[in-house]
């Protein structure tokens, strides 16, 4: 029992790696891909059939690029700040259900490393600590650019963490439980049991803060290129700069599964649609949204960022807790 | 064909109009309905909405350039040539050294001889293009319609010499059928004749 125990995590854990590794890959080409298609270009076209093996020569070019680290930095955090945000993006993971329990030869598998009953603060916990990667690398590099990009780390960091506390505040209530196998149990019933109908104010209010949370476009304060030159990562290169890549990619893919699991009924079945082809469309969508948007919208300055997170988001969702408290109670 | 035709429209359109820009929220209150209304009165959603039509419609511009090439203006200055007279295949340049002369990045270089007909023929001809700014000066300036500035504009070389030298320019003589008269820069226009007036001698 217990060496078969510790050999199905281990083999969770690798499967979990290895697969978001290549989907972080994966999804730069399905990026560059879908940007062009909005901006009417091609995107990659060269290596291999439709570019698809651009993916692959991006990977040969990180690997063999030089190790690089600036002499004004500082060695040892400069050299651990990728670590954090990719390991914390793959630790993240660890408390998420990605799909429903399937059976292999009588052994029934839980596709989920560890069901801890306090799984989503266990995720939102972590994913939040992946901060500190960009912050402390804006930090170590010695660079003004990178130090800018790590003041506004900070400021992301302090305006966003608030709303996805608050909001994910509403949909606990309800569901009585913090593990996001209740949540997606409680919404078993079909679409009309989804969360997204009792929750939709928590529902906008997470995704916004999701999109702080991944740095993606309308709050890629981080590394917008056309301020602070690439922000954080500006002395990275290399595998380094390649592991920052794979933590938002990662990331990315997480959101997408929170946001599935906590409003859009997880990986129940859907309609005739199987539970695992449900919940892995409505990631992809996630993470089609998250290029649509970035295609779409200008970002957003660091001073508007603060005044939306504090001023507009985090009293919407104070007065979502309150009334959600209001009907509970009634 | 439709392309070239787009190229050679001179006629700068007249579309232009100013953006008319809101004034500027002052007060926090205003700045608020301002976001209300970008945001909630579908202004983001009209965004998405373009980007998501274009995807759809897959109207791509994307010309791949090593395949596909886009039609270059008849005018368009790039790499010389020498031209050759379309029946005797002499070389059309008498050596006057116009073009050496007027050349401002002075990058043409000739040495010229009198050949066994008593015509004055050109024996070297260089043009250094590691400094020719291709103003077109020497084909303008060029009396014969011998040096003219041809299309081949895909001039990276191992060597700065490439492409210079006067064999390099010169008309082959066995491709003197596919020479065609010049139409470019510099050449008389098609109406020349109707436009030139007879220089009045009777004063």
């Amino acid at each position: 029992m217990e060496s078969a125990f510790i050999i199905e995590t281990i083999i969770k854990i690798l499967v979990v790696l290895g697969l978001f590794s290549a989907l972080a890959g994966f999804g730069t080409y399905v990026e560059r891909k879908v940007l062009a298609f909005m901006q009417r270009r091609l995107g990659p076209m060269h290596v291999g059939p439709y570019g698809i093996l651009q993916v692959l020569a991006d990977g040969i070019k990180l690997f063999t690029k030089e190790d690089f680290i600036p002499q004004g930095a500082n060695r040892i955090i400069f050299m651990i700040a990728p670590i954090i945000t990719a390991a914390t993006a793959f630790i993240a993971m660890a408390a998420i259900p990605m799909f429903p329990e399937f059976t292999i030869g009588g052994y029934t598998v839980k596709p989920i490393i560890s069901d801890i009953n306090v799984g989503l603060l266990f995720v939102l916990g972590v994913m939040a600590t992946g901060l500190y990667g960009p912050l402390l690398a804006g930090m170590a590099s010695g660079n003004k650019w990178s130090l800018l990009g790590a003041a506004r780390t900070a400021i992301q960091y302090l305006s966003y963490e608030v709303v996805t506390g608050l909001s994910i505040l509403a949909p606990v209530m309800i569901v009585g439980s913090l593990s996001l196998i209740d949540f997606n149990n409680y919404q078993s019933g079909g679409v009309s049991d989804w969360l997204i109908w009792k929750q939709p104010v928590a529902f906008i209010l997470f995704l916004i803060a999701g999109f702080a949370e991944t740095n993606r476009t309308p709050f890629d304060l981080l590394e917008h290129e056309a301020e602070v030159i690439s922000g954080y990562a500006t002395e990275y290169s290399g595998m380094r700069w390649g592991l920052f890549f794979i933590g938002e990619y990662a990331n990315m893919f997480t959101i997408g599964f929170l946001v599935s699991l906590i409003f859009l009924g997880g990986f129940n079945d859907l309609w005739f649609i199987p539970g695992a082809i449900a919940i892995l469309l409505k990631v992809f969508f996630f993470f089609f949204l998250f290029l649509w948007t970035r295609a779409s919208w200008p970002h957003i300055r660091p001073d508007q960022l603060m005044w939306l997170c504090w001023k507009v988001l985090m009293p919407i969702a104070v007065i979502n807790v309150v009334i959600t408290g209001i009907v509970m109670m009634f | 064909m439709d392309m070239l035709q787009q190229f050679q429209n001179r006629y700068v359109s007249n579309g232009y109009y100013k953006v008319k820009i809101e004034p500027y929220p002052k007060t926090p209150w205003e700045k608020f309905k301002r976001v209300v209304k970008r945001s909630l009165n579908y202004e983001l959603f009209v965004g998405l909405k373009i980007t998501l039509r274009e995807m759809i419609r897959f109207n791509i511009h994307t010309v791949q350039y090593p395949k596909e090439k886009l039609p270059i203006g008849p005018r368009y200055r790039a790499i010389h040539r020498l031209l050759r007279l379309l029946e005797s295949g002499n070389e059309r340049c008498i050596g006057c050294g116009l073009c050496e002369k007027i050349c401002i990045a002075n990058c043409i270089r000739i040495d010229t001889k009198v050949d066994e007909n008593g015509r004055k023929v050109p024996t070297e001809y260089t043009i250094n293009f590691g400094r020719c700014i291709f103003c077109g000066y020497c084909a303008e300036v060029c009396p014969e319609l011998a040096i003219v500035h041809g299309g081949d504009y895909e001039n990276a070389s191992e060597q700065r010499a490439h492409f210079a030298l006067k064999e390099d320019m010169l008309t082959p003589l066995d491709k003197l059928k596919e020479q065609k008269e010049f139409p470019g820069f510099g050449a008389p226009t098609p109406e020349a004749d109707r436009l030139i007036k007879k220089t009045p001698l009777a004063y």
